[in-house]
């Protein structure tokens, strides 16, 4: 019934699609014109030019790598420049007999059978047609002159001038700066690879790697004809490369080595931060290495030496070393201890010389046998009481610490721009449930209470609570860099501020912290000797060995490696903290004695020249200014 | 049942049927694309650098292919027309499974492997089932689509093509897009609908460019455009290619004499870009040429869409036809330095299998189309 309908549809459909088959078939004609035009443009009109090109001269593009940025520290002093350098290229298209090449090359240059074969595997890594890769590196002025003179013989081999990186101060930067390295497989597969065409270098660690991209630069490029030969003709057009930016950073060159020399041959890590700015002043770890080592390359054999060392040299102590606080965490639990209304300034505590909870026989002792009967916080943070915190610690119970403490940077990474940052840990019963699957026991809590137990912090986020403390809870994300060329260190993920219920809490541990050092029971009174200014600090211990119950603690007995690391925090002036520290001494025992001395020097090499001189000074001045 | 029913083929007894018919082949398009894989065998030849292995696989491909484009044209475009939906969603399936693991390589994620057996690419179903299910669709419906039937024909072809372009593949989605599309023009798309749409298109791709997009996004944008502002990366190829096709000159330097293709100038001279080679060799004349064998495959796939009996016929072998036209326009036209760089072959001259037989795969569907016709509607 309806099919007479779908008849008369069906001759109208094919109307509608025949008239736009007719369009189509319109259009198809026209593209194809535009076809026929664009070859006839190409092999008619520009026949003369392209016919040129390709008749006995090839058109290529070269790259030219943008130099990198250099990196300066906050007084100018050069950190990281780069240094001309001659290297043997190998262009492997215009080779005619690659073995033969290397065969003369060999003799030529004396080269070893290793370094023939790590020539061969870099010039596998050629990403273009035509792309010259760097074989050799450092050549002396003889090898140059040996391959001019044989130049002939060595088809698509060329020395090349070109900039190697280069750190002037060796190893005193080597953690902070970190170093560049040749492009390995890994890293080609990540970047792009227009971008570093001509480039063989990338940031591996450090500074180097965080700021990569602004070090880099952008490439350019120039199309140049050369002959069948290989060799440029003629430049036909340039695009200059854009150097990268140069870094002013936050470090202080004198600062540094004042740090390395307060730590003297033992391992370990200083670091510094201006707490108005969360900028890194100094940043020490021992012992370090020389970087100028991995720019060109490393040989097996010193690599080796670094990664086997037992002082291990690679380590970023200040980034990666992550150990328990001990008691320099004690002033951020008071603190917490204060605000969380777990305790008050005046409540007392008596110790016996331990801590029992109520129901356990295990003893949870003071370092000080004896004990310190009736403590307050305050004494308690000078005496380093820890009766006094596995008190507090109990009172607190382990997540109100983990809440309180997280403020302060611990278990997180704080800075903002050191790559390697590890996050330490500040352990909740939630994490131990996650992690153990076991229940959190009291005992932990009270070990947690004077830092110790699972609890681990970096060198630079202990510095970081200091910071914290001298700048009343304002938050500044460490960071090394203070300029690139205008740009400014990333600050958007600013934590938020640490508000306290009474501000007046942050003077009350000061002065506490000040005790530390400056009253006549303090625990590092010997470090604050002779000062001009006040200073506020903590020592603390880690313990690397577990003493089982009952076991006295014996030093002697202990090989050198077994005994607890130093710590120090501080920072000064009090009044107008200028500085915050935070020292590591590997298996220096004693914190207040071995770490307190670096910080105390540290802190002098900054704050003296900014204390405002007494007016007697006036006269020991030079007299140029004097007519 | 809207769907027009075909007349009884009772009318069409009495006349005699053609060899050619009887076997449903049609011999037009058979001898071009043999033409074809003749031409291919001597441009391959040349720039694979004179590999004979490459040439015979090659040729292996064209025997595969034309078998699969005879076994295909057996089929009645009512078969296929049955299964058209079951094909569509089959293969946007498969798209699906390719996103959620597929085989990544070259940093894209493409392939589906079943292990032991093959690997392929769903997306080169979906370059015959778009055109067909879009036609499918409009086919049942009274022409021009209206605004409704409209929307639904474009949810169906942007569907697959969204997820292929998160593979990411923008050329196949395109080329996909296209597809559909035609069949949707083809249709008698009401020419206020094709106004309003490009005047939707055009602020919202200005809106995109001022306020979404960042500065490195406008970069790749503009660089997808004008290539040669990248002479390290993609203007690379283009540079070498025009350099290969205008050195040819009108009569080009004669077979396997190209230089600029031979020393490695012209990545991928067999694939992509291997209208540079022929461009080089056989020069502007050799090019005409190819676009001469191009055009009358192309006029034949027009005579077939106006000989074909109803709607979903037509509208099926229009699509597959000017597609296979947007092909050669988009490589030629890449090679050359008109258009931007996305990876489309060269129909029957490009190196590759699944190209080439997906390609062959759709003048089966013309040959069916053109076949499997009942006699009764022939007036001339």
């Amino acid at each position: 019934m309806s099919k007479p309908i779908h008849l008369k549809d069906h001759s109208k459909d094919a109307g509608i699609v025949h008239r736009r088959l007719l369009v189509a078939a319109v259009l198809v004609l026209a593209l194809v014109g535009a076809l026929v035009a664009r070859m006839y443009y190409l092999q008619v009109t520009q026949y003369e030019h392209h016919s040129t090109l390709s008749e006995n001269n090839r058109v290529h593009v070269q790259p030219i790598p943008p130099t990198r940025g250099r990196i300066y520290d906050r007084n100018g002093e050069v950190l990281a420049e780069n240094r001309p350098s001659y290297s043997l290229t190998i262009t492997r298209d215009r080779v005619k007999d690659l073995p033969a090449t290397f065969d003369l090359l060999k003799s030529l240059l004396a080269l070893s059978d290793e370094d023939v074969e790590q020539a061969e595997r870099r010039l596998m890594q050629a990403r273009r047609p035509f792309e010259s890769v760097p074989v050799m590196l450092e050549l002396t002025q003889e090898q140059i002159a040996r391959i001019a003179i044989n130049q002939f013989r060595l088809p698509g081999v060329e020395v090349q001038a070109s900039f190697v990186r280069y750190y002037p101060f060796a190893d005193h930067f080597a953690h902070a700066l970190g170093y560049v390295g040749r492009i390995n497989e890994r890293e080609l597969k990540s970047i792009d690879t227009v971008a570093y065409a001509g480039t063989h270098y990338i940031g591996k660690t450090g500074v180097e790697r965080y700021y990569e991209e602004l070090l880099h630069g952008t490439v350019g490029y120039e199309e140049v004809e050369t002959n069948a030969r290989g060799r440029v003709l003629r430049v036909l057009s340039r695009t200059e490369p854009v150097a990268g930016k140069d870094l002013t950073l936050q470090l202080d060159a004198n600062l540094q080595r004042v740090a390395e020399e307060a730590l003297g041959d033992r391992r370990g890590a200083v670091v510094a931060i201006d707490p108005a700015t969360g900028g890194v002043l100094a940043f020490v770890s021992k012992p370090g290495f020389d970087p100028n080592l991995f720019v060109t390359g490393i040989s097996y054999a010193d690599y080796g030496a670094l990664r086997d060392s037992l002082d291990q040299p690679l380590f970023n102590r200040v980034l990666r070393g992550q150990y328990p606080p001990g008691s320099t965490i004690k002033p951020v639990v008071a603190l917490s201890g204060l605000d969380s209304g777990a305790t008050t300034r005046s409540a007392r505590v008596y110790d016996p010389g331990f801590f029992q909870l109520p129901n356990f026989s295990h003893k949870y002792r003071n370092w000080n046998r004896s004990g310190d009967g009736w403590v307050d916080m305050s004494y308690a943070i000078a005496r380093s009481n820890d009766t006094y915190f596995y008190d507090l610690a109990n009172k607190m119970g382990i997540d109100k610490m983990h809440d309180y403490l997280t403020r302060f940077g611990i278990g997180q990474r704080v800075s903002i721009d050191m790559y390697e940052e590890a996050p330490g840990l500040m352990p909740s019963s939630e994490w131990k449930r996650n992690k153990y699957k076991q229940p959190w026991y009291p005992g932990e809590t009270l070990i947690a209470g004077i830092g110790q137990g699972y609890m681990l912090a970096t060198p630079l986020q202990l510095a970081q609570t200091m910071a914290l403390i001298a700048n009343h809870g304002k938050w500044h994300r460490p960071r090394l860099l203070m300029d690139a060329e205008g740009i400014p260190p990333d600050e958007s993920d600013t934590p938020d501020d640490i508000k306290l219920r009474d501000e007046s809490d942050w003077g009350f541990i000061t002065q506490a912290m000040q005790d530390v050092m400056q009253s006549p029971h303090g625990t590092a009174r010997a470090a604050a000797k002779g000062a001009e200014y006040n200073m506020a600090g903590k020592s603390g211990t880690a313990q690397v060995v577990a003493i089982a119950q009952g076991e006295r603690y014996d030093s002697k007995s202990l090989r050198e490696r077994h005994r607890d690391h130093a710590l120090f925090v501080g920072f000064a002036p009090t009044e107008k903290p200028l500085i915050a520290v935070a020292a590591l001494v590997e298996n220096g025992e004693s914190g207040g004695r071995v770490a307190g001395p670096v910080v105390r020097a540290v802190f002098d090499a900054w704050v003296l020249p900014r204390l405002p001189k007494p007016e007697v000074e006036i006269t020991d001045a030079p007299q140029e200014a004097a007519p | 049942m809207k769907r027009p029913t075909p007349m009884p083929a009772s009318a069409g007894l009495s006349r005699r049927e053609s060899f050619w018919t009887r076997i449903h082949v049609d011999p037009w398009l058979l001898v071009l694309i043999l033409g074809l894989a003749v031409v291919d065998a001597f441009v391959l030849y040349s720039a694979s650098g004179k590999s004979v292995g490459m040439v015979y696989r090659q040729m292996a491909y064209f025997a595969v292919g034309i078998a699969v484009m005879v076994v295909i044209a057996q089929f009645q475009p009512r078969f296929m027309q049955r299964w058209v939906p079951v094909a569509y969603v089959g293969g946007t399936l498969l798209l699906v499974a390719v996103l959620l693991f597929g085989t990544e390589a070259k940093g894209a994620q493409r392939w589906l492997t079943v292990p032991g057996v093959m690997r392929f690419q769903p997306s080169e179903i979906l370059k015959l089932v778009m055109p067909m299910s879009v036609a499918w669709y409009l086919g049942a419906r009274t022409l021009p689509p209206r605004f409704k039937h409209v929307v639904i024909a474009l949810a169906i072809i942007f569907i697959p093509v969204v997820l292929i372009l998160k593979q990411p593949d923008l050329g196949t989605s395109l080329l996909i897009a296209a597809s559909g599309i035609f069949a949707l023009l083809l249709a008698g798309l009401l020419l206020r609908y094709i106004i309003g749409a490009l005047l939707l298109l055009a602020p919202a791709a200005a809106g995109m460019w001022y306020f979404v997009m960042h500065g490195y996004q406008k970069q790749r944008v503009l660089t997808f455009l004008n290539p040669e502002s990248d002479p390290l990366g993609s203007g690379w190829n283009i540079i070498q290619s025009k350099a290969a096709i205008g050195s040819g000159g009108v009569f080009g330097k004669g077979w396997l004499q190209g230089t600029q293709s031979h020393l490695d100038f012209l990545p991928e001279g067999h694939t992509d870009f291997i209208i540079a080679v022929l461009a080089e060799e056989f020069g502007m004349v050799g090019v005409c040429l190819l676009l001469g064998v191009y055009m009358l495959l192309i006029s034949r796939g027009l005579v077939i869409t106006l000989q074909a009996q109803d709607a979903f016929c037509k509208l099926l072998a229009g699509s597959i036809t000017l597609t296979f036209f947007v092909y050669v326009f988009v490589n030629i036209g890449m090679v050359s330095g008109l258009l931007p760089v996305v990876g489309v072959p060269l129909p029957f001259i490009s190196y590759g299998g699944t190209s080439l037989i997906t390609l062959l795969s759709g003048f089966g569907i013309l040959m069916s189309i053109h076949t499997h016709r009942k006699w009764m509607a022939q007036s001339s």
